[in-house]
C-alpha cells in the first residue's frame, strides 16, 4: 500500500503575527515554524499507523523551497519512510494542489491524507481540489479511517452531526481530531530522519488563480469592563442595551 | 449572468450558513446587476424553496434524484449549473460540505477560489477582492480573485442577513451526471435536542475551572436560559468532561456568535484562535490575571460555581420582564 502524506510549514500557535512589504508578507523573522498540527498529528500518524497494520509505505510531499526541509525531517523523524519536496513558493490552494496532482497522478498511491486544514490560512481547500484534480473521491474533516483491503469506512462532519461512509481506494481524506494521537519523535527516529531519501522536484508550470494584496491585524480590543460578581443584573443589563446582544 | 449559491438541503430543511449565503449572493448580484439563482437537492418541499426569495434567490434549482451529500455528484451538478446559468461568481457556505464542493468544483472549472469570505466582496470591472480569517482569526488576508469565473465560500456568521417579501420560482434541475464512488452509509446527529455549535449566536463555554464533568450542570441551565449552545476548551475535552465536538479552539472548531461566555477558561492563544471572532465575550475567572480577560469585553473576577447560577438568575429575571 502506497500513502502520500501532503506535509505543509506553519507559524508556531503561540507565534505574535506580524506582517512586513506594506503589509504584503508574513514577518517571518524569528519565527519558529512546526509541520502544521492537522497534517502531523492526524494525517501522517494515521498514515504511519495504516502502513503498520497493512505493511507499505509513507511518502511525505510538500510544497516549498529548501526553508522547508527542517520541518520534512521532523516528519521522517516520526517515521514517513521518504519525502518529496516541490522546489515553489506556495502562493495559494490551487497551486499547491496542482503542483501536488500533476506529481502525483503517475504514482498509484492508494491514500492521500491531509490535516483538514493548515493553521496559517484556514483555507481547507487543497484536498478537495486535489481530489478532483485526480478524479478522487474526497472525504473532509475525517475523525475516523478504518481500511479492509481496498474497502474504506470513514467518519467525517457533517451539519450538526457525523456521517460514516464506505468507499473504495484510492482516495483523498482530509484529517481532523480523532483520527490519530500526536506521536513524539525519539532520539533513533531523529538519527535515522537524517539519511532518509527527500527528494526536490522541479515545479510544473502552474499558476495562482488568487493572491493576498494585503494582511492586517485585528485593531486592539478596548479594556475590559469589569462588572461586579454579586451585580449579574448590570452584566445582563449592559449584553441587552450596550452589546445589544440578548 | 446569475450568481449561483448552493443552499445545503439536509433533512429537508435549508440551514441558517445556506440563508447567510443566499443573502451574500444578492449583494454581489446588486453589484454586478444579476440575479441569485440557488442549487439545491434532495427532499425540500416546494413551499421552503419559494421562501428563499426572502433572502434574495430570484430562482431555485432543485435535484430531488440525489439524495445523499455526495461530493463528486454535486460537483458534476454545480458545474452543470454554472454552465446553465451562465454563472460568474459561485457561492457556498464554509461548512462542512461547503469545504468539499467549494474546492472541488473550484479545480473543476479552473475558478478561483477564497474559502471563508468574511465581507461583500469589493467588485471593480473583473476584479473581486474580499476578505478572510488567516492564522486561525488572528489576522485578516484581502484577496484578489484572478480568475473570470469565482468561488467564494462564506463563513457562517459573518454577515447581518435582513428579509424582503418575495417568492423565488422553483426549477427542477436534472442534468445527466456521473455517479460518485463514495456511499453514506449512516448519519448520526449529535446531542439532537442542542443547537448545533457552529451555527449558534449564543455559545456558554467553560474550561478546566469547573474542577470535573460533574459540575457542567450550571453551564447547561445558563445556556438553556439563554438559548444557547454548549462549547468547551482543549483540556477538558481531552480529559472526555466533554464530547470532542464542544471543543473550541485553534485545533477544536472555530465559532463567531454574537455573545461568547467563557467561565474557568484561563484564554491561552490557541483557544483565542478559536473564538476571536466573537462579538462580544464575556470571561468569568477567579485569577484577575487570566490573559481571557484581554481579550474580552466583559468580565467578571469571581467563582464560577457563584457567577454562573447567579447570571442564569438575572437573565431570567431579565427574560420574564421582557
Amino acid at each position: 500500500m502506497k500513502i502520500l502524506v501532503g506535509i505543509s510549514k506553519a507559524p508556531d500557535t503561540t507565534t505574535k503575527i506580524s506582517f512586513t512589504d506594506g503589509n504584503t508578507k508574513f514577518n517571518e523573522d524569528k519565527v519558529q515554524f512546526i509541520v502544521n498540527p492537522y497534517d502531523e498529528w492526524y494525517a501522517l500518524v494515521r498514515g504511519l499507523e495504516l502502513k503498520e497494520k497493512n505493511g507499505g509505505t509513507v511518502t511525505t510531499i510538500t510544497v516549498g523551497g529548501a526553508d522547508h526541509d527542517p520541518i520534512i525531517r521532523k516528519a521522517l523523524a516520526i517515521g514517513a519512510d521518504d519525502a518529496v519536496r516541490i522546489n515553489t513558493e506556495a502562493t495559494d490552494g490551487y497551486l499547491v494542489a496542482k503542483q501536488i496532482a500533476d506529481y502525483a497522478k503517475d504514482q498509484g498511491y492508494d491514500l492521500i491524507l491531509l490535516g483538514k486544514e493548515t493553521i496559517n490560512y484556514n483555507g481547507a481547500q487543497v484536498g478537495g481540489m486535489l481530489a478532483e484534480m485526480l478524479e478522487l473521491p474526497y472525504v473532509s474533516i475525517a475523525s475516523k479511517l478504518e481500511l479492509e483491503g481496498t474497502k474504506a469506512t470513514l467518519e467525517r462532519d457533517a451539519q450538526g452531526g457525523i456521517e460514516v461512509l464506505e468507499g473504495e481506494l484510492p482516495m483523498v481524506v482530509s484529517c481532523a481530531k480523532g483520527m490519530a494521537e500526536q506521536r513524539i519523535p525519539n532520539m533513533r527516529g531523529i538519527m535515522a530522519a537524517r539519511s532518509k531519501p527527500l527528494n526536490v522536484v522541479e515545479p510544473s508550470e502552474t499558476v495562482a488563480l488568487t493572491e493576498v494584496v494585503e494582511y492586517s491585524l485585528p485593531s486592539e480590543k478596548g479594556d475590559v469592563k469589569l462588572i461586579d460578581p454579586e451585580n449579574m443584573d448590570e452584566l445582563v443589563r449592559l449584553l441587552h442595551n450596550e452589546a445589544k446582544v440578548i | 449572468m446569475s450568481v449561483l449559491v448552493f443552499a445545503d438541503a439536509r433533512g429537508g430543511q435549508i440551514a441558517k450558513a445556506a440563508h447567510e449565503a443566499i443573502y451574500y449572493g444578492k449583494q454581489i448580484a446588486d453589484k454586478t446587476s444579476s440575479t441569485v439563482t440557488v442549487l439545491t437537492y434532495g427532499d425540500v418541499s416546494n413551499e421552503k424553496l419559494e421562501k428563499l426569495g426572502r433572502y434574495g434567490a430570484a430562482k431555485v434549482l432543485i435535484n430531488k434524484n440525489i439524495t445523499e451529500d455526495n461530493d463528486q455528484t454535486l460537483t458534476a451538478l454545480a458545474a452543470e449549473a454554472v454552465t446553465a446559468e451562465g454563472a460568474k461568481v459561485i457561492v457556498f457556505s464554509f461548512d462542512p460540505i461547503g469545504k468539499v464542493l467549494a474546492p472541488r468544483l473550484s479545480a473543476k472549472i479552473g475558478a478561483g477560489l477564497v474559502a471563508g469570505a468574511t465581507s461583500i466582496p469589493e467588485i471593480d470591472g473583473d476584479t473581486m477582492t474580499v476578505s478572510k480569517n488567516v492564522f486561525s482569526g488572528k489576522a485578516f488576508a484581502k484577496y484578489r480573485i484572478n480568475t473570470d469565473v469565482k468561488i467564494l465560500s462564506l463563513l457562517p456568521n459573518s454577515i447581518q442577513v435582513s428579509e424582503a417579501d418575495a417568492n423565488a420560482g422553483v426549477e427542477e434541475f436534472t442534468p445527466s451526471i456521473p455517479e460518485g464512488r463514495l456511499k453514506v452509509k449512516e448519519v448520526r446527529t449529535l446531542g439532537g435536542e442542542g443547537i448545533p455549535l457552529p451555527e449558534a449566536e449564543l455559545v456558554v463555554s467553560a474550561g478546566r475551572g469547573l474542577k470535573g464533568p460533574e459540575n457542567w450542570k450550571i453551564v447547561e441551565e445558563l445556556a438553556e436560559t439563554l438559548g444557547a449552545a454548549t462549547a468547551c476548551s482543549r483540556p477538558v475535552s481531552d480529559m472526555d468532561w466533554r464530547p470532542h465536538h464542544e471543543h473550541v479552539g485553534q485545533t477544536g472548531i472555530a465559532i463567531r456568535p454574537n455573545l461568547y461566555i467563557a467561565a474557568g477558561i484561563s484564554g491561552a492563544i490557541q483557544h483565542l484562535a478559536g473564538v476571536n471572532g466573537s462579538k462580544t465575550i464575556v470571561v468569568v475567572n477567579t485569577d484577575p490575571e487570566a490573559p481571557f480577560f484581554k481579550a474580552a469585553d466583559y468580565g467578571v473576577v469571581g467563582d464560577a460555581f457563584e457567577v454562573l447560577p447567579r447570571l442564569n438568575e438575572a437573565v431570567k429575571n431579565f427574560k420574564a420582564a421582557n
